[in-house]
């Protein structure tokens, strides 16, 4: 049934898609404002503060977006969409992008009528266990039980990889995510598993959080990224673009508080970033000056990670895969030029 | 007057001799003793309430245990080893191997989220009079004694929720009529005036002339009310930027204001000899009966913006839902009068809508309040559903802010529930109370 009405949905939706919007740009140019579609709060991602701002990486995205196209951060109407409407309100053009940590797969990709743009944050799946279990690696669980919520990607990735790996482990399931949580809190199992983004925000909420930590092993592939509608080349490049920009302002050391001083730098590849050389940004309907905008507003990606999840916040995730290419990461930009 | 009839004559004339000569008549009442200590005060009312038989003192005292096995606990955790204050997790979090009870520093930073959701933190003084207005409406409306109730439900079904909606949203109330230039609604003003003018020579007042001025003063009013509010310049505030608890309040009232009308009128139109009434009201009824809210909600969050891609929202779903529920309600109560009532009414000469409002109406509300409390507050309660589409309630407000990891702690989650559980506690024992006082005043009637 829920099949039918989202598979229904979604072919409504790719019919919609087609003949509604090819000039997303010029519609939010229009509004004055841009409609980016958030989730429903999610630490360090998306998450609304005690005066009701938007927070996090995935927020930054639509600022860095809503800079580039207004020059103005605050131009964003943050919709807020829970798992199971977020790609229908893409769809039907209730917003212009979607900026809702999404797992990138190929049947999204193709059957929804989307395109997913640069990843901005690899997750994946990971562990957490106590200290004085001695434990190094996932590989070293063998006998351990092992705590995860019942029917997600989460208990299908645990048995694939521990199958392949010829280990024995007993999975211990909940329904919920707290009482996960709670069950491994109170000793019922060794480890813990979940994306591993969440496990760093659980572990916070332990009562001693110091006594526990996140296994370096990440078993699965959990890319996320924006998502824009299909059909409209121009606005998927436009927030490409915003993601590569941000990653090489950190590669070339441009951030907010030396911007003054950078839009003066002779270093070419600094002068087309920021737009003192060439007409990159015309090129795409904004102006030259669009990436200095994003800098100035929102920073670089390095800025704007450590600021939400990293060492800024209280997450404290460290880099990891979400290093730039130059430091053994996986985030990497092609040229501006 | 017969003096021998008189009391005092006859007492005097029994006195000399009865008395005396029968010493055990009393010939004045005993002086009442005090009933003995064990049935009055504090033993007796235990005597009477707990210790009546020994099932009853079984009873008692598993009561007690459980509530001394309970109660200290909840008053640890949400008084004594509380914290108060404090600026981030720091506060709550456990500190060598103890864990602090209810965190209501979380609550304290947060509460304006909670109430105020992500409306724009320079504008919420229009919140904060969308609620002061919406008391004194619920006050006039509900307490007895209050002057010039008439006024009031005006105020209450029409003028408050049109100035709910400009204050909230920002947009115009009386919009509809900004076409209209200047001209044409200083012309209609005039006319009104007019008409007062030919009504007040011609002492015509009930007839066609009185008609038009009441109409054109109504019209004249909204005209006067769309400029008026037109100066205020109140930005608009989209909904998606509502939350808290101001969602659930606006959600709710909508929702039991818009639907006893509905539900009368389907209950009427369900119970109608006019077939094609009758047909509709009970598809209608039928249909939303039949289809779990929860249902709806995603249908009309997933299935809907495909087709109407602006300007739509859920909550506009759940006013004309609740109608339904209440419509089966009303019914029942229709049912539940004998057909003698009925009879009666027409037997004497009443037509359809006298005999309803008259008659059938007054007796089968009342016959209805229990149920038709009960579903107030199980829509209030509902409320909360409309988190799973992604729209801040109350509930989803405290969700998501015990999330953050600026209040990491072990004791989070507990006291955001906690804070939830109190709140919606009020607002359901506020509304269950005065329906108990409502239904016993109601009932002195079937007293007698």
């Amino acid at each position: 049934m829920k099949k039918t009405i989202l598979a229904l949905g979604a072919a409504v939706a790719v019919f919609a898609a087609g003949t509604a919007s090819a000039q997303t740009l010029k519609t939010v140019k229009d509004r004055g404002v841009l409609n980016c579609g958030v989730g429903t709060g999610l630490a360090g991602f998306a998450i609304a503060d005690s005066q009701g701002n938007w927070d996090g990486l995935d927020a930054d995205v639509c600022r860095a977006i809503a800079a580039a196209i207004f020059d103005d951060p605050k131009k964003v109407k943050f919709v807020s969409l829970s798992a199971k409407d977020r790609f229908t309100a893409l769809q039907a053009g209730e917003v212009d992008l979607l900026s809702r940590n999404t797992t990138w797969t190929l049947s999204r990709d193709t059957s929804l009528g989307l395109n997913f743009g640069p990843i901005n944050y690899y997750d994946g799946q990971g562990f957490m266990v106590r200290k004085k279990l001695n434990v190094k690696s996932a590989k070293e669980l063998a006998g351990a039980t092992v705590c995860t919520q019942q029917g997600t990607t989460t208990e299908l990735n645990l048995a694939d990889y521990f199958r392949a790996n010829n280990i024995k482990y007993e999975p211990v399931v909940f329904a919920t995510n707290d009482e996960t949580v709670k069950a491994y809190e109170t000793g019922r199992c060794d480890a813990f598993t979940t994306d591993a983004s969440g496990l760093y925000s659980e572990r916070l909420r332990l009562a001693n959080p110091d006594d526990h930590m996140v296994l370096p092993d990440i078993i699965s592939k959990e890319p996320l990224g924006p998502g824009v509608r299909h059909g409209d080349d121009q606005w998927f490049d436009i927030v490409k673009w915003t993601h590569y920009v941000m990653i090489t302002a950190e590669e070339l050391g441009v951030t907010k508080a030396n911007l003054g001083e950078m839009m003066k730098s002779t270093n070419p590849e600094i002068k087309r970033l920021l737009g003192t050389e060439g007409k990159y940004g015309e090129a795409m309907g904004l102006t030259n000056d669009w990436g200095a905008r994003m800098i100035k507003h929102v920073g670089n990606y390095g800025e704007s990670f450590e600021r939400n999840v990293g060492m800024g916040s209280r997450l404290k995730i460290a880099r990891g895969v979400n290093a730039l290419w130059s430091k053994g990461g996986l985030q990497y930009a092609p040229p501006i030029r | 007057m017969d003096e021998n009839l008189a009391p005092g004559a006859l007492a005097g004339q029994m006195a000399p001799t009865g008395a005396l000569q029968h010493a055990y008549v009393q010939n004045e009442p005993a002086v009442s003793l005090p009933p003995p200590a064990s049935m009055v005060g504090v033993i007796g009312w235990l005597r009477a309430n707990l210790l009546s038989s020994p099932g009853n003192i079984a009873l008692t005292i598993i009561a007690a245990l459980i509530a001394f096995w309970l109660i200290p606990g909840f008053i640890k955790f949400l008084i004594t080893d509380a914290v108060w204050s404090g600026a981030d997790r720091e506060a709550c979090i456990t500190k060598n191997g103890i864990t602090p009870g209810a965190c209501w520093a979380f609550v304290r930073d947060r509460y304006s989220f909670f109430i105020y959701g992500f409306y724009p933190f320079d504008q919420r003084w229009r919140v904060d009079l969308f609620f002061v207005l919406g008391a004194l409406g619920v006050t006039w409306m509900l307490w007895l004694g209050a002057p010039r109730r008439d006024i009031g439900l005006f105020y209450f079904i029409i003028a408050l929720p049109l100035v709910s909606y400009g204050l909230l949203s920002g947009n115009n109330p009386f919009g509809f009529v900004s076409f209209a230039p200047q001209w044409l609604k200083a012309t209609a003003c005039l006319l009104v005036f007019l008409f007062a003018y030919l009504m007040n020579q011609s002492d015509d007042s009930k007839g066609a002339l009185g008609f038009m001025t009441l109409f054109g003063f109504i019209i004249s009013g909204v005209l006067l009310a769309e400029n008026a509010w037109s100066l205020l310049k109140l930005s608009p505030v989209e909904t998606s930027k509502w939350g808290g608890l101001m969602v659930t309040l606006v959600v709710a009232g909508v929702g039991i204001v818009a639907s006893l009308p509905l539900g009368i009128l389907l209950a009427l139109g369900r119970r109608s000899k006019l077939p094609v009434v009758k047909f509709f009201s009970v598809m209608f009824i039928e249909f939303v009966r039949g289809v779990p809210l929860i249902t709806v909600l995603f249908m009309a969050n997933t299935m809907l913006p495909l087709f109407m891609p602006d300007g739509w929202h859920v909550d506009k779903l759940l006013r004309a839902l609740v109608g339904i529920y209440m419509a089966e309600v009303v019914r029942a109560g229709l049912q539940a009068l004998p057909k003698g009532q009925y009879e009666g009414a027409m037997a004497v000469g009443l037509g359809y809508w006298q005999m309803m409002r008259l008659i059938i109406l007054p007796q089968a509300l009342k016959v209805t309040i229990p149920n038709i409390v009960n579903t107030y507050i199980g829509l209030f309660k509902d409320t909360s559903l409309l988190l799973i589409v992604g729209i801040f309630d109350f509930l989803k407000a405290i969700e998501t802010a015990r999330i953050d990891p600026q209040w990491a702690a072990p004791t989070t989650s507990p006291t955001g529930y906690a804070f939830a559980a109190i709140v919606y506690f009020i607002f359901c024992y506020g509304m269950a109370s005065y329906a108990r006082a409502t239904e016993r005043r109601l009932s002195v009637a079937d007293k007698r």
